[in-house]
This record gives C-alpha cells, sequence and structure tokens, in this order.
C-alpha cells in the first residue's frame, strides 16, 4: 500500500525586542546566569506582569505577513505546570483568543506552489534553562530567559512530505527575518518546530493518529527527523501494529525519534484567562499603522526580480531568501552592475567565499559598489575576467577598491600588441613539437599555447587578443 | 487621652500644630503594643527600629510646616503586602523566611506620604480564612473578647486598630477579608472597587477578586488613606486609568433623597437576631437621615458562596505554584525534584491552603473546567448583572457585613463550609468588582461590634463614604473601644 504523510508545524519563535514580554529586563543572549532578572521575570510574590507592546506589534506584524486575521478581542491564558525553569508554576500564553488566526504561507516545491495554511500564531513568554554541571547533586536555573517574547505559529496539517516541511521553515524564516521579528537562528535556540505527524492510505481523507515530534535543533535535521518518523509509523503499521498519540524526541546523534516516558508527557496544563492581565483590544488604526510599516516580502521582491531584471527563477529565489542579500543585489545594480552578471558573481565567487568563511552578508567587508565598479573595468578591458577573480577574491578579503588593487598588483590587462606578440613568438620558438601537431591539425593543441602565453604574461595579456595573434602566426 | 487612641486627623492636627511629636506619637502605641500584644497578637513583625527612623525623617519635614497628609502616622499593614528589605510572610511557613527585594505600590506610596510603619500583621495564611485560625503561626485574638476571633483574613489589621495597637491599617479583601474583620472587631473596613488601588506587591489568592483597602477608627481615616493609595499604576494592568477624587470632600454633605437598597436575599434565616435588629436600626437611622429606602432583589445571591470558591480556588491553586521551593522560602529535602517539590509543599503549606489548592487545581482540570471554572464564570457575570440592575434604581445597597457576631476560637474550624457561610453577604460585592464598606451598627448583649455593609456602584466610592459617614457622624458606636 503506498501511505502519504501528513504534517503540522508549530514553530517558536523568539522575538527580536530588547526587553522581555512582561518586564523590562533586557533579552540579550549570552549574558552570565541570572544577571538579566527583576521580581517579575524570576515569579516573586505580589509581582505583575506588563504587556511589552513591542510584542503585541511583532505579532501582529507577522499575523499580517502571513494573510492573518487580526483578532480585535485577544486576551492571555496561564498554563500550569511544575518545572525548575517556570518561575511562576505557569506559562503565560495564549490560548482561547489567539491574537492572530487564519493565514497562509506560500511554499514552492518542484516548481509548484503549494498553500500551507497558519492555523493561529499566538504570543508566549520563554522558559529559563536547567543547567546540569558540577558535582551532580544539584542543577542549576538560569533565569536570563525567563519572560523572552516568543510567538508560537502553528500550521495547518497541509504538508504532505518531508521536503515542504523543509521548505515551509526556511520560507518561515525568511519571512520573519524580512519582518525583523525574529533572527531565525535555530542552532541558538531562537527559531524551534516541532512538528505533528501521521500518515494515512494515499486517497484515504480521514488522519491517521499523529505523533508529535519535539526537539528537532536544527535546519539539517528537519527533513530527516521526519523522514525517520514517517519510515517508523508506516513499518509499524505494515507490521500490523498501531500507531499510538504520543510525544518523541528527536535524537541527532542516532538519527532516530524515540517516545518520551509517559510521566514526563502526561500534562493537564489546566489553562484559565490570566487575571493579572486585561484583555487586549487591538484597534484598527493600529493594525493600520503596523501594516503600513511592513516590508516587500520575499514573494513580491521574487517576482519583482524576475520582471524588472529578467533574473531566472532560480536566481531570484536564491536572491530573496535573506533581505541583506537582495538588498545587497540591488545596491549593486543601482551602482551601475547587470543584473545577471551581479546575480553570477553573487551566487558564485561571492557565496563561496562567505561559505569558506562560515559567514552571512551581514559580516560581509565588500560593498556592492565596489563589485559594480569591477564589473566596469572587465567591460572596459582593464582586467579579464579570469583577473577579476583575483580581485574580487582580494576585495572580499580587505575591502579595498578593484581601481586600487589591480594599480597596486600591476594587473591591468596588457592590450598592447607587440607585447602580446613578443610572447606568442616566444611561446611558438619554445614548443616546436606542439606546433608540428596543431599544423597536423590537432587544433585542440591553442588551449595550450594560449594558456603558455597567459602564463609567460602572468594572466595579464588580453585573452582576445592573445587568441587571433595565435591563429595568425600558426 | 492616651495617644495611641488618636485617629488620623487629629494626630495630623496635633502633630501640625506641633503640640506633638512623631515620636512621641509612636512611643505612645509602641507602649501599648507592649502592653496588650502578647494578649491580642495581632502582628507577625514588628519593625521599631525602622519606624524610628521614618518618625524622624517625617518630624523634620512636619517641622518645615508643609506635612503631608501621613506625614508621623504610625500604621499596620497586613503581612501580604511586600515590604522591600522587612519579612513578609503571609502567616505561611514556606514565606517564612521571604525579604522581599521590592516595595510594594500601596506601601510605596504611603510612604511618599510620610507614613510610619510600624509592623506587619497577622493573617489567615495567603489571606484563606475568615478567623486568623488558618495563620501559618498563631491565632489573632479580638480585643473585644479574648476568646473570640477577630475575623479574617486582615484579623491582624482590624484587632490592631481596635485595639490601639497603630492609628490606622491597610488590609486586603478577596471575599470579605477586609469588612467581615472590621465589623466583627468594631472598626471601618473599606473595600474599594477592583481596579482603583494598585496591586502590585500584594501576594496574589486570587488575582481577579483581590483588592488591597483600608482599616480604620473612622470613616474620614479611610477617605484620607483612600486618597494616597487610589490610582493608575504602571506596574498593574488591571488598575484603572481613572483620575482619583478628593475622597473627602464628600463628607459631611446631605443624604436626603439618597436611594438605599435592601436586598430581600441578604435577610435569611439561621441570621442573627441581634445582628439583624441592629441592621434594621440602622436603616431606620438612614432613613431618618433622609435616606429613602427602597427593597431590591440580587437573584443570583444563592449561588455566590459557590461561584466564590471555584473562582478563587482555581486562581489560588495557580497562583502557589510559584513556591516550589526552588526559588526563595522554605524548601524541604528530598530525594529528587518530584520529592523536593512535594516535601516543601506538603511542609509549607497548611491545611486551608492545600485544600484550596486541591479544590482549584480539580476545578481548572481537563473535563471538568466546562462544569465548574466556565460555569462560574458565567454565574459571576451574572451576580454583576444583578448589582449593574439594582445600581439602575438605587445609589447604596445595604446590608449586614457577616451574619453573625465574632465567633469563638475554635468554634468553626472542624466545619470548612460553616466558616466559609461567615463571608456569605461580602462574597459578592468582590464577584461584581464593587465597593464596599462596614461600619460600626450596633454591639450584641456580648458587647461584640456589629457591622453594616454599604456596597456602592463601580468607582463611587466617594456615595459609599458619604452615607457612612453621615451614618457615624449620627451615632456613637464607632466612639466605643474595647476594655483590653
Amino acid at each position: 500500500m503506498k501511505y502519504e504523510a501528513v504534517i503540522g508545524i508549530e514553530v517558536h519563535a523568539q522575538m527580536l525586542t530588547d526587553t522581555k514580554i512582561f518586564c523590562g529586563c533586557s533579552t540579550k543572549f549570552g549574558s552570565e546566569p541570572n544577571t538579566q532578572t527583576c521580581p517579575v521575570c524570576i515569579g516573586m510574590p505580589g509581582v505583575l506582569p506588563v504587556l511589552n507592546r513591542k510584542a503585541l506589534e511583532f505579532a501582529i506584524r507577522t499575523g499580517l505577513a502571513t494573510g492573518c486575521k487580526i483578532s480585535s478581542h485577544s486576551r492571555f491564558a496561564r498554563k500550569n505546570y511544575f518545572y525548575p525553569d517556570l518561575p511562576k508554576g505557569y506559562q503565560i500564553s495564549q490560548y482561547e483568543l489567539p491574537i492572530c488566526e487564519h493565514g497562509c504561507i506560500e511554499i514552492v516545491v518542484d516548481g509548484e506552489i503549494r498553500k500551507v495554511g497558519i492555523t493561529r500564531i499566538h504570543m508566549e513568554e520563554d522558559a529559563g534553562k536547567n543547567i546540569h554541571e558540577g558535582d551532580g547533586n544539584y542543577s542549576f536555573v538560569d533565569l536570563n530567559r525567563a519572560g523572552v517574547p516568543l510567538m508560537e505559529i502553528v500550521s495547518e496539517p497541509d504538508i504532505r512530505s518531508p521536503r515542504e516541511a523543509a521548505e515551509y521553515m526556511k520560507k518561515l524564516r525568511t519571512m520573519l527575518r524580512y519582518l525583523g521579528v525574529c533572527d531565525g537562528n535555530m542552532e541558538q535556540g531562537s527559531l524551534r518546530c516541532d512538528a505533528n505527524v501521521s500518515i494515512r492510505p494515499v486517497g484515504q481523507k480521514e488522519y491517521g493518529i499523529r505523533a508529535e515530534v519535539k526537539n528537532i535543533n536544527s535546519f539539517k535535521f528537519v527533513e530527516k527527523a521526519l523522514e525517520y518518523e514517517i519510515k517508523r509509523q508506516i513499518k509499524v503499521v505494515e507490521e500490523g501494529g498501531k500507531i499510538i498519540q504520543e510525544t518523541r524526541l528527536w535524537d541527532s546523534n542516532r538519527g532516530v525519534t524515540e517516545a518520551m516516558r509517559g510521566k514526563e508527557e502526561a500534562h493537564d496544563y489546566r489553562y484559565f484567562p490570566e487575571p493579572d492581565l486585561v484583555p487586549m483590544v487591538v484597534e484598527q488604526k493600529l493594525i493600520d499603522e503596523i501594516r503600513a510599516t511592513l516590508p516587500e516580502l520575499p514573494d513580491a521582491k521574487r517576482e519583482r526580480f524576475v520582471s524588472d531584471y529578467g533574473l531566472p527563477e532560480y536566481d531570484a529565489d536564491l536572491l530573496v531568501a535573506e533581505k541583506t542579500t537582495a538588498e545587497w543585489f540591488e545596491e549593486a545594480i543601482k551602482s551601475g552592475g547587470q543584473p545577471k552578471t551581479v546575480s553570477n558573481w553573487m551566487m558564485g565567487e561571492l557565496t563561496r567565499l562567505l561559505n569558506e568563511e562560515n559567514k552571512t552578508m551581514e559580516g560581509c567587508l565588500l560593498k556592492p559598489a565596489q563589485l559594480a565598479e569591477m564589473l566596469k573595468l572587465i567591460d572596459k578591458g582593464t582586467i579579464s575576467g579570469k583577473i577579476a577573480k583575483t580581485v574580487f577574491e582580494e576585495m572580499y578579503k580587505t575591502g579595498k577598491d578593484a581601481d586600487a588593487i589591480v594599480k597596486e598588483k600591476g594587473l591591468v590587462q596588457v592590450s598592447d600588441e607587440g607585447t602580446i606578440e613578443k610572447a606568442v613568438d616566444e611561446v611558438i620558438a619554445k614548443n616546436p613539437k606542439e606546433v608540428e601537431r596543431f599544423k597536423a591539425g590537432d587544433e585542440k593543441l591553442l588551449g595550450f599555447f594560449v594558456g603558455q602565453v597567459m602564463k609567460l604574461t602572468k594572466g595579464k595579456a588580453n585573452p582576445q587578443i592573445v587568441n587571433e595573434l595565435l591563429k595568425k602566426k600558426l | 487621652m492616651e495617644l495611641y487612641k488618636l485617629n488620623i486627623s487629629e494626630a495630623r492636627e496635633l502633630l501640625d500644630r506641633k503640640e506633638l511629636k512623631a515620636s512621641d506619637l509612636l512611643d505612645s502605641i509602641y507602649k501599648r503594643i507592649d502592653d496588650i500584644e502578647d494578649k491580642v497578637k495581632a502582628f507577625v513583625t514588628l519593625t521599631k527600629e525602622k519606624a524610628y527612623q521614618m518618625a524622624e525623617v517625617s518630624q523634620r519635614i512636619i517641622d518645615t510646616g508643609k506635612s503631608f497628609p501621613l506625614s508621623g502616622i504610625p500604621m499596620a499593614i497586613k503581612d501580604n503586602m511586600c515590604t522591600k528589605g522587612i519579612l513578609t510572610t503571609c502567616s505561611s511557613k514556606i514565606l517564612a523566611n521571604f525579604i522581599p527585594p521590592y516595595e510594594s505600590t500601596v506601601t510605596s506610596r504611603l510612604g511618599d506620604k510620610g507614613y510610619i510603619l510600624l509592623g506587619k500583621t497577622n493573617l489567615d495564611e495567603f489571606a484563606m480564612g475568615s478567623s486568623t485560625e488558618n495563620s501559618g503561626f498563631f491565632t489573632t485574638k479580638n480585643p473585644w473578647d479574648l476568646e473570640r476571633i477577630p475575623g479574617g483574613s486582615s484579623g491582624g489589621s482590624a484587632a490592631a486598630v481596635a485595639a490601639g495597637e497603630c492609628i490606622a491599617a491597610l488590609g486586603s479583601d478577596t471575599g470579605g477579608s477586609i469588612r467581615q474583620p472590621a465589623s466583627l472587631c468594631g472598626v471601618v473596613g473599606l473595600k474599594p472597587t477592583y481596579g482603583r488601588v494598585s496591586r502590585y506587591g500584594l501576594v496574589a489568592f486570587a488575582s481577579s477578586l483581590d483588592q488591597i483597602g483600608t482599616i480604620t477608627k473612622n470613616v474620614k481615616d479611610s477617605a484620607i488613606l483612600m486618597n494616597v493609595i487610589s490610582g493608575n499604576d504602571p506596574l498593574d494592568s488591571t488598575s484603572a486609568p481613572l483620575p482619583v477624587p478628593d475622597f473627602t470632600k464628600v463628607l459631611g454633605h446631605e443624604i436626603k433623597g439618597i436611594k438605599i437598597g435592601i436586598p430581600k436575599e441578604y435577610f435569611i434565616e439561621g441570621m442573627d437576631k441581634e445582628v439583624e435588629l441592629s441592621v434594621k436600626d440602622a436603616i431606620k437611622k438612614l432613613e431618618s437621615l433622609g435616606a429613602v429606602p427602597v427593597e431590591i432583589s440580587l437573584p443570583h445571591t444563592e449561588y455566590a458562596v459557590a461561584t466564590y470558591y471555584v473562582l478563587a480556588t482555581s486562581e489560588a491553586s495557580s497562583n502557589l505554584a510559584r513556591y516550589d521551593g526552588v526559588k526563595y522560602g522554605f524548601r524541604a529535602e528530598g530525594k529528587d525534584l518530584m520529592d523536593m517539590y512535594m516535601n516543601t509543599r506538603a511542609q509549607g503549606f497548611g491545611v486551608e491552603v492545600k485544600r484550596r489548592i486541591m479544590l482549584g487545581t480539580f476545578t481548572l482540570s481537563s473535563g471538568y473546567y466546562d462544569a465548574y471554572y466556565k460555569k462560574a464564570q458565567q454565574v459571576r457575570t451574572l451576580i454583576k448583572r444583578d448589582f449593574d440592575e439594582a445600581f439602575k434604581t438605587v445609589d447604596v445597597i445595604v446590608t449586614p457585613t457577616s451574619p453573625t457576631a465574632a465567633f469563638k476560637i475554635g468554634e468553626k474550624t472542624e466545619d470548612p463550609l460553616q466558616m466559609y457561610l461567615s463571608d456569605i453577604f461580602t462574597i459578592s460585592v468582590n464577584l461584581a468588582g464593587v465597593p464596599g464598606i462596614s461600619i460600626p451598627c450596633g454591639f450584641t448583649s456580648n458587647n461584640l461590634p456589629i457591622g453594616l455593609q454599604l456596597i456602592g456602584k463601580h468607582f463611587d466610592e466617594e456615595t459609599i463614604l458619604k452615607v457612612s459617614y453621615a451614618y457615624e457622624q449620627s451615632t456613637e458606636w464607632h466612639k466605643r473601644r474595647p476594655g483590653i
């Protein structure tokens, strides 16, 4: 029998606010334990939460970008459970009446557009972190993260394959970064992903029993974890077993998902409306104000790159994946670069160099105008395309202009026929055997001669002239 | 006259006229405390050293001739309001060692206006109770009869005011915890409208019902304190962003033509005859002052106690989850995390608190939520509507504060339901969020105080203060003090 997977994804995204969701403590990552805390976020007796307006705005921003309906009336709820990293014994979250509902994100898989529904987006506070170190008799609790604002973004079970799930995560990450509401860093935990997975025979309408896969803590594991889980479920069913509803943890070292112990998941969260916060009334005016500040989103940008710059879909897709990349590209065009050429350099050399250093565009020393200037040097014939690669790498590393590098290193292309002719003559004189073979019809040897001339001129000879002269002389 | 017997306005006048030094007033009160506190047991903590420091600061300000309303006025604070650097226990073993690094908004406002903190008063653990018998430390005695309870949960504050161990006090009221002890101790207790006074720093029992208020020797003192503690607080989202009137301005205004609603559901069977008689006399008195009594109905009254005990315990079960031995307060050892949690909470909380945590945990559980919590919320709305409806025709509602005068220590401890019924007349007021005040309106044949409750519209404390003041000025009840 053929099976189809049904996947829904819950994403927890840490919002990029400066302060926590219910107090004024900093949200900076990586400080000394418990240095970014106050009576409110460590749950001292008698303190009260006050909503960070920025967090509300970020949630609305995300809702608008994903086509959600923004609730005019929304409220917080308490999710009750005991854990040392949860200082109040409950998490302030949303349950009934979330801030955003009924949105949609488009993903492209194998050239086909797929729509993934967004069930809801809600705000909540993050928990702290337990630290297990020392003699083993005690654990420690760091509450710096307690109260950092999160958005929980819940998708409909519209995803049908691990590939789609990965595309969905990539797209969501791109959008969150465009919106400036989350840095999207899965490894640092500012973007977390849980997946609800079930299988059903192809053609069946009803959903199967689902398992929740947690702890998928890196982009590269989204597909792997889901592939494993789907295979596991198919195997269980084909062997006559039944899928049970459970929470499973992805173990990236062993590449498997494993059921959590029953006790740990037997939670009754006893949700009820948070009495310390008044219900939120979101006025249309605020929604309109936030809508007016939305940036151009990746889908729109991609379309524009294709129609305005004549880029292939493939190029446009890669360029818009990061807002900084797309902006860099457009800067280079503004400075006079030809779109497809700029795109080629960015996707080729620039990406290669960044990857070598494990860097992103944010850390890129090279300015878009510098690339445009270098391209002009190629067009003018000042440097050859080959030399340009050297120049580019130097620009990337030092941040110097192409002009300066060319002058400094004497990389100006030699187009003077006399100089080139001398080199050509020398090469012909030095390689009589090859000359004979070439004349006998082995035309492939032309490349050999060109190479020798270039070597002699340290790559600076204008390749076109070299070619012409060689053909003439041979 | 002994200085400890002064009320706020009398003390203010003497202090401002330089006929009295803040430290002399303080001497007199601490002397009074030394004399009777081992009998009354109103205080959990006394802050004598700090009080004299505060008195010195206040005196300097008084000497400039520009005193604040509370400069040099010694007050007692219920021990569930956080005071920076001073033990705040909620009369619970689980917080017996807790010293907050922050100040509650109310005490910080009192501080800004020059008050002197005498000490922190006893309460039923986490404000859960009607007698202070649920205190994790000891039971406070009623100054009128030391074998009786002072009421609760703000029993320590009410007893301290009645016994002259302070000039005035703050309490908190979730279901009657200011008004019932005020009634049983023969003093004035005001629970303001929910949202009128900031709850920041008040250790939560039931967040949607808790409200801080005043316990004073007379109505005017209550108005004076309300002027200081009321008003929006950016630290409490549930505090109302409304302007605060000068509550003393309306005192002395005529009450002619004021319509007072008498809810027929509040004169129930089983009510103490002497209480009923005193309250009816009080109504006649109000009538003689020009008020117009109108019989009204608050039809959902009979569901109030049940509704309250579902909602209050639900919220409490969550509010008290933070006392887990991890971060502060009492911790019992255990072989693992779960064991530590269970030992800490088993040993740290008293019987009544545990009972309520269990009740609330149950009513919020999946499968029961709709039947209990949600249903109770719906009934709460109906109860609130009862009041809205009634206030379309009347200005104030008048009822007894408590069905009986102070009962004997131990009399109701074996029967929690009987104990819960002591708040039967006060609970609806918290559910509706409206303000209520209890003022002395008579004595039983045993010389035990009886209280009259006046209930007002949302954010209309002025009217109940005005009517209370008119009544008080035409009677002598508030002038009686226990013989202790």
